[in-house]
């Protein structure tokens, strides 16, 4: 029942740029598949390496397939999150069968459900390396799931494409962290409330565990360097759904900025209830690194309306690979799909790994891992995208301001690229 | 842990934790006396009570969204439909629950447990399959939304005086059920001696139907309510259910005197250690408290004295 040998759907068109590639690599292709008799002569598959040639680690390629794993929870609490994950998944390797696959064998995917239990995830991505022997997977959300594969992965040499914007603190030859690191998210987006709003003060809130906790450590850090003041600081566990005390505190002390990191379905308490103890978005700055798009339909729109987030991704951004990208997640989800950060993350992982596979010329992880860095992805919907040597992705930092109708409007980004750094001296 | 504030700020605080309290105590309340019901009158340990809640945040959502598109006029008044949808519908499902599977493992009290754990976890995978993993944002009529001034920093917020309000005529309406009803007194006494109760002319088992069905509604009227505060996803209800029980154990099973004074200690004195501590902490030491107290009083703070 947990195994899926489903392939993906092959009706999806590409970026337009992609199926014009494609079209010219089968024109190539044509007159030699003309001249050979028999089953060689596949059109698509014409110049395909010999498998020997691209698998010398045993793992699941054949002459015209190679096989992934997507390893997400579909139940349990964290489904709710990663289900986004798992569709642009999906849509990815749709897309790039549709191109003529990856070294000329169509990707198929085993997905396996980690149920929103960290041994789980361990067993499961086993199971996805040594009985499976899956050329990568794509999978986690929770540190604490990625925590737990991350030794199986290093003992079985696997690769694993985390999509998650993240504490930081790690580094392996064996992930590839396609979301934002912490300072990525963090130093950019204070600095641009610090700038715009000249605030001076600081409120910190967040859930109880590893990644809000580092985080706002980072955010104090950076604050109090720039001589500011954090004027209060409170975690709360997962799930809790009273907020009327922090919110009393909050209008006591009066900070610039609401500093909020709060995960799940907390936050549809949060802000409801922030909303009616009279706290206006409007007048009142607050920053959060943890409500994206699919948190907002559970939050309801104009509860929300006019807080600012700072991520790398909205679905509201304008170019012209995002609405490739917006129009073809909502051609295979369904119309009233939203899309957030990490479901853009997401989508970049089988995209990456294959250009890696590519460059690399073999499936094999100890070669893909070693081309991984500099890898460059220009046709992400976050505009562009390259992998630095730590195994993380330079990529920009945006704020978005939240509307009433669920989405958000991009009123800033960041000049450049910013460089990851996983492990920031002095914010430790 | 006082030092920093000035003695009308202190006053302020103390008025604004008080309230936010009761606003707590209301939620605790509306949660645990579906199950102070079930649990307290009939020992059954319905360990789906949070799905049952979730049923009735559902149905809030498919009533506000039927107004929204249908008879937007009526919008505002939208909410006491729902309420009563929701009562109906998880009253509905309790009642068939009752008939499918609880009834069967009546003095089974452990085995209720595993039973509606496992109905509780077929129902969080039914709500995933229907509805879909993601959460849903209910929309509320615009006389919910806001608050009411009382001081520059005191305000009272209007949502929070409905669910208080809401309450108050909840318990009202059971404790006039249980106490005044010739309904009630025959629960009371099935309760008590289900074989005597039986020989006096008690239909015993239209009594547990109805007295689930009640339990699982006034949870699904609670779920309507939290809408106004909580998230409404497949697995929210599991978010309720650990507090719930709390609050039950600690006010003594069997009664909801019992239920409504245990609410009241817990959430004020988590309110008020809220302020001035941590939030996590303040959990911490809440429970610590009451395992405490448990510990010295199994029975809970009020006992019914019953002959064995």
């Amino acid at each position: 029942m947990s195994s899926d040998h489903t392939p993906a759907s092959p009706e999806l068109n590409g970026p337009r740029s992609a199926l014009r590639r494609r079209l010219l690599l089968g024109m190539a292709a044509l007159p030699a598949a003309t001249l050979l008799p028999g089953p060689l002569s596949r059109p698509a598959y014409a110049q395909a390496p010999a498998t020997s040639a691209v698998n010398t680690t045993g793992l699941a390629v054949t002459d015209s397939t190679v096989r992934v794993g997507i390893l997400h929870s579909v139940t349990g609490t964290m489904a709710i999150s990663e289900t986004g994950s798992v569709q642009a998944e999906k849509l990815a390797i749709a897309q790039i069968n549709e191109m003529g696959g990856v070294l000329g064998r169509k990707i198929e995917f085993i997905q396996e459900d980690g149920a929103s239990d960290w041994p789980n995830f361990a067993e499961k991505a086993k199971k996805l390396l040594v009985n499976d022997k899956a050329a990568a997977v794509f999978g986690c959300w929770t540190s604490a799931s990625r925590k737990a594969v991350l030794p199986v992965f290093e003992q079985y040499n696997g690769m694993l494409y985390y999509p998650t914007f993240y504490e930081g603190l790690e580094q392996s030859k064996n992930v590839i962290y396609t979301g934002q690191e912490a300072t990525q998210q963090i130093l950019a987006g204070i600095d641009w409330v610090v700038k715009e709003k000249q605030a001076k003060s600081f409120y910190l809130l967040g859930s109880d565990y590893i990644w809000p906790r580092t985080s706002n450590k980072i955010a104090r850090k950076h604050i109090e360097k720039n001589s500011l003041k954090v004027v209060g600081e409170e975690y709360f566990p997962l799930g809790h759904t009273q907020f009327n005390s922090v919110i009393n505190k909050i209008k006591l002390t009066k900070p610039d900025v609401i500093y909020a990191i709060i995960v799940g379905g907390s936050n549809v308490a949060f802000y409801k209830q922030l909303k009616a103890a009279g706290i206006d978005l409007s007048k009142q700055t607050l920053v959060t690194i943890s409500v994206t798009e699919d948190e907002i339909l559970g939050i309801g729109g104009e509860n929300i309306a006019g807080a600012y987030a700072c991520m790398k991704y909205f679905q509201s951004l304008d170019n012209p690979n995002n609405k490739a990208f917006v129009q073809a997640f909502k051609k295979m989800w369904g119309e009233s799909i939203v899309i957030g950060d990490v479901t853009q993350a997401a989508y970049l992982g089988p995209w990456l790994w294959k250009l890696t596979v590519e460059k690399a010329g073999s499936f094999d992880v100890d070669k893909v891992a070693a081309a991984s860095p500099g890898i460059e992805f220009p046709q992400a919907p976050e505009g562009y995208v390259r992998v630095h040597e730590n195994h993380h992705l330079w990529s920009k930092t945006r704020v978005g301001k939240a509307k009433a109708d669920g989405q958000y409007e991009v009123i800033y980004e960041t000049a450049d690229l910013m460089e990851p750094d996983p492990f920031p001296k002095g914010y430790q | 842990m006082f030092e920093g504030y000035t003695l009308a700020e202190l006053g302020s605080i103390f008025a604004m934790q008080g309230f936010a309290g009761l606003i707590l105590f209301s939620v605790f309340v509306l949660m645990a006396l579906g199950l102070a019901i079930i649990f307290g009158q009939m020992g059954v340990i319905n360990m789906a009570h949070g799905e049952f809640l979730i049923l009735g945040a559902y149905i809030t959502y498919f009533t506000s969204n039927f107004f929204l598109n249908y008879i937007p006029a009526l919008f505002s008044a939208y909410f006491f439909v729902a309420m009563a949808l929701a009562f109906v519908g998880a009253g509905a499902l309790g009642m068939l629950v009752e008939w499918a599977m609880i009834r069967h493992l009546y003095r089974r009290p452990l085995d209720t447990l595993l039973a509606t754990w496992g109905l509780s976890l077929i129902l969080q995978q039914f709500y995933r399959s229907v509805f879909g993993a993601r959460e849903v944002g209910v929309e509320l009529p615009e006389w919910l939304i806001g608050s009411l001034p009382v001081t520059d920093v005191i305000e009272v917020p209007i949502n929070g005086l409905f669910v208080m309000a809401l309450t108050l005529m909840i318990t009202i309406a059971v404790g006039v059920l249980m106490y005044r009803s010739r309904w009630g007194k025959q629960v009371r006494a099935v309760m008590q001696n289900r074989v005597m109760a039986g020989a006096v002319g008690i239909d015993t088992e239209r009594v547990d139907r109805y007295t689930f069905g009640i339990g699982c509604g006034i949870a699904g009227v609670a779920g309507s309510a939290f809408t106004m505060v909580g998230s409404t996803g497949p697995t929210s209800g599991q978010l309720y259910i650990v507090d719930t029980f709390l609050v039950v154990v600690f006010g003594g099973a069997q009664s909801l005197l019992g239920t409504i004074a245990s609410a009241f200690v817990i959430s004020q004195a988590q309110s008020t250690m809220e302020f001035f501590l941590s939030g996590s902490m303040a959990k911490v030491l809440t429970l610590l408290t009451v395992v405490g107290i448990l510990m010295l009083r199994p029975q809970g703070l009020f006992v019914l004295k019953v002959r064995r």
